[in-house]
């Protein structure tokens, strides 16, 4: 964990109100796990004041550059849609906990169930599994075709079977409609996206391996400030802070 | 001794900048990235008698130049803190002052006489301000009376100073100030949150799940000095200032309206290195201003003629 003025190398929209943004510096080294994030100063001033959370979506070592997937949604993504390339970015990470590799072994299936804008995470996931001889399956869930994105990415890596909640684009309906009505299995179950999903993945697979990567309001990104806290269950007082202990959970290990 | 020191009652300060008690945990996540013996203090979380598990989520809410949290005192209780965290920071160079809360007066006095005893404890804040717990918290801290009756009880049992953690939400913050003062407390901290709200315009309901919230971050500072400003002069004892501080310009400020030392709060989360970033800055300031030492500051904005608050020997 490090704070690091880094540069962009490339910072486009990629679909509607979705933007790739490529950041380069020597953080990049320290980032490994697919699931981690960077908390991104967007502004130079005191409004807005927050950084803001941003998962990981790919890690190159090699050039020494990190993919960004942010949708321009607040005050604040709308500030960091208009940073041009060449400029520099304060970024404090890599942060929280990742998505366990160990939890699979080469040769099993791998089912990644995305969400929207939960889908990015799940790309630099794909590509340390496939690494690892894992057979990857991806299920991507959107809210209709001009919001999708990285289908051709994540098709390179595996099956991949895309949602709209609208039917503008492939199966019409959620994710969990999809793994049912194909009758998809897995040996571990991946996840990242809005709650309601979450929810429905935990409540399809109670006997499953499954892993979610939860999102919360963060306040300081690093476990002090206590504003994204989950509650355990079965328990009164005890806690996981979505930054420090997350932002990935084994399904049950916190209350959704 | 460094220009940068500052003696008040309990703390002998190598500096006089600290992290705000809440916006620091207990230090561990600061830790990773630096040296904690290079603060002049450390405030920690608010610690009460029994776990708390906090108010639900969402508990924070951005506001223009600041934000709005309702964390609701989670800590792991009097018990964990003295145990786990108090031994934990023993091992930095760095005097603690312990924020404590409470439901009830003998909630106060239990914390009171307890976390007072570890060694690392120089000082006690008593949190009678906090505006997001239900029983406890802002109720003591908005009538005079309560107030001072409280300061009193803590004072029997403490083992070491008390400062009083002062709340703005309030009509007329001298007359509050006086009366803690009168009550015996050692010093006084302020400004903790101000009481606000956002409402969601998708679904008309309060962001916060709490619904209200502290309003922190640059947005509060200018009514922190003002507060501050008023309180010096009418007081003797020393105060520590707090309210959207996040460079040692801001940090100047205070001094001269009157803090004797300053807490950095919210500037944490933006910048995680703000307290060492400020105390290296400070000295620059205080050259580029002309000044040999910090206590040449304090109160200036209304004494021109040096300090007659308390800074110490």
């Amino acid at each position: 964990m490090k704070v690091e003025k880094m540069t962009i190398v490339y910072h486009e929209p990629i679909a509607r109100n979705i933007y790739q943004l490529i950041l380069g510096g020597t953080l990049v080294q320290e980032m490994n796990e697919a699931g981690q994030f960077v908390h991104v100063k967007v502004g130079e001033r005191t409004d807005p004041l927050l950084r803001r959370p941003l998962s990981l979506c790919d890690i190159n070592k090699e050039a020494s550059e990190c993919t960004i997937i942010y949708r321009k949604e607040g005050a604040g993504t709308a500030l960091l849609s208009e940073k041009k390339k060449g400029e520099v970015i304060d970024v404090l990470g890599p942060l929280g906990n990742g998505f366990p590799l160990e939890a699979v072994q080469a040769g099993q299936r791998a089912l990644l169930v995305g969400g929207g804008i939960g889908v990015p995470p799940l790309y630099e996931l794909a590509k340390q599994l496939v690494k690892k001889g894992v057979t990857v399956t991806s299920i991507l869930g959107f809210q209709t075709q001009d919001v999708i994105f990285y289908e051709r990415e994540f098709a390179s890596l595996g099956e991949i079977y895309i949602a709209t909640a609208d039917g503008s684009y492939g199966t019409k309906g959620f994710v969990t409609d999809v793994i049912g009505g194909r009758g998809l299995s897995f040996d571990v179950l991946y996840a990242c996206g809005p709650k309601p999903m979450l929810k429905a993945l935990e409540q399809k697979f109670p006997d499953k391996e499954v892993y979610l990567s939860l999102e919360e309001r963060m306040g300081c990104g690093i476990g002090a400030c206590f504003a994204c806290v989950c509650r355990v269950p079965n328990n009164e007082t005890a806690y996981k802070k979505v930054c420090s202990d997350g932002p990935v959970f084994k399904v049950g290990e916190v209350v959704l | 001794m460094s220009r940068l020191a500052v003696e008040l009652p309990g703390l002998s300060l190598k500096n006089p900048v600290m992290p705000a008690s809440g916006c620091f945990g207990f230090g561990r996540e600061y830790a990773k990235l630096y040296d904690l013996s290079q603060l002049g203090a450390i405030m920690i979380k608010a610690t009460t008698r029994e776990p708390r598990f906090g108010n639900p989520t969402p508990r924070v809410a951005e506001t223009p130049s600041g934000m709005l949290n309702a964390i609701g005192l989670q800590n792991p209780g009097l018990e964990k803190v003295i145990e786990e965290e108090l031994s934990w920071l023993a091992q930095y160079d760095v005097p603690i002052i312990a924020n404590i809360a409470g439901s009830t007066m003998e909630d106060y006095v239990e914390v009171a006489k307890r976390i007072s005893q570890a060694p690392n404890v120089h000082a006690l804040e008593l949190n009678i301000s906090c505006p997001n717990v239900k029983k406890g918290g802002i109720a003591f801290g908005t009538v005079p009376e309560v107030a001072a009756e409280l300061t009193r009880l803590v004072k029997q049992v403490s083992a070491v100073p008390v400062y009083v953690k002062l709340s703005p939400n309030v009509t007329n913050i001298v007359e509050m100030a006086k009366a803690i003062e009168a009550a015996g407390a050692d010093g006084l901290t302020m400004i903790n949150t101000l009481l606000g709200m956002r409402i969601d315009i998708k679904t008309a309901e309060p962001i916060l799940a709490n619904r209200t919230g502290g309003l922190s971050g640059p947005a509060i500072k200018p009514i922190a000095i003002r507060m501050i400003y008023e309180v010096s002069q009418a007081v003797s004892i020393p105060i520590i200032g707090m309210g959207g501080i996040a460079t040692a310009e801001d940090a100047l400020e205070f001094f001269y309206a009157g803090a004797s030392a300053v807490a950095i709060g919210t500037a944490n989360f933006v910048d995680p290195f703000v307290c060492p970033t400020i105390v290296a800055e400070l000295p620059v300031l205080l050259d580029e201003l002309g000044f040999d030492h910090i206590s040449q500051c304090i109160g200036r904005s209304w004494n021109k003629g040096g300090p007659t608050v308390y800074c110490g020997t």
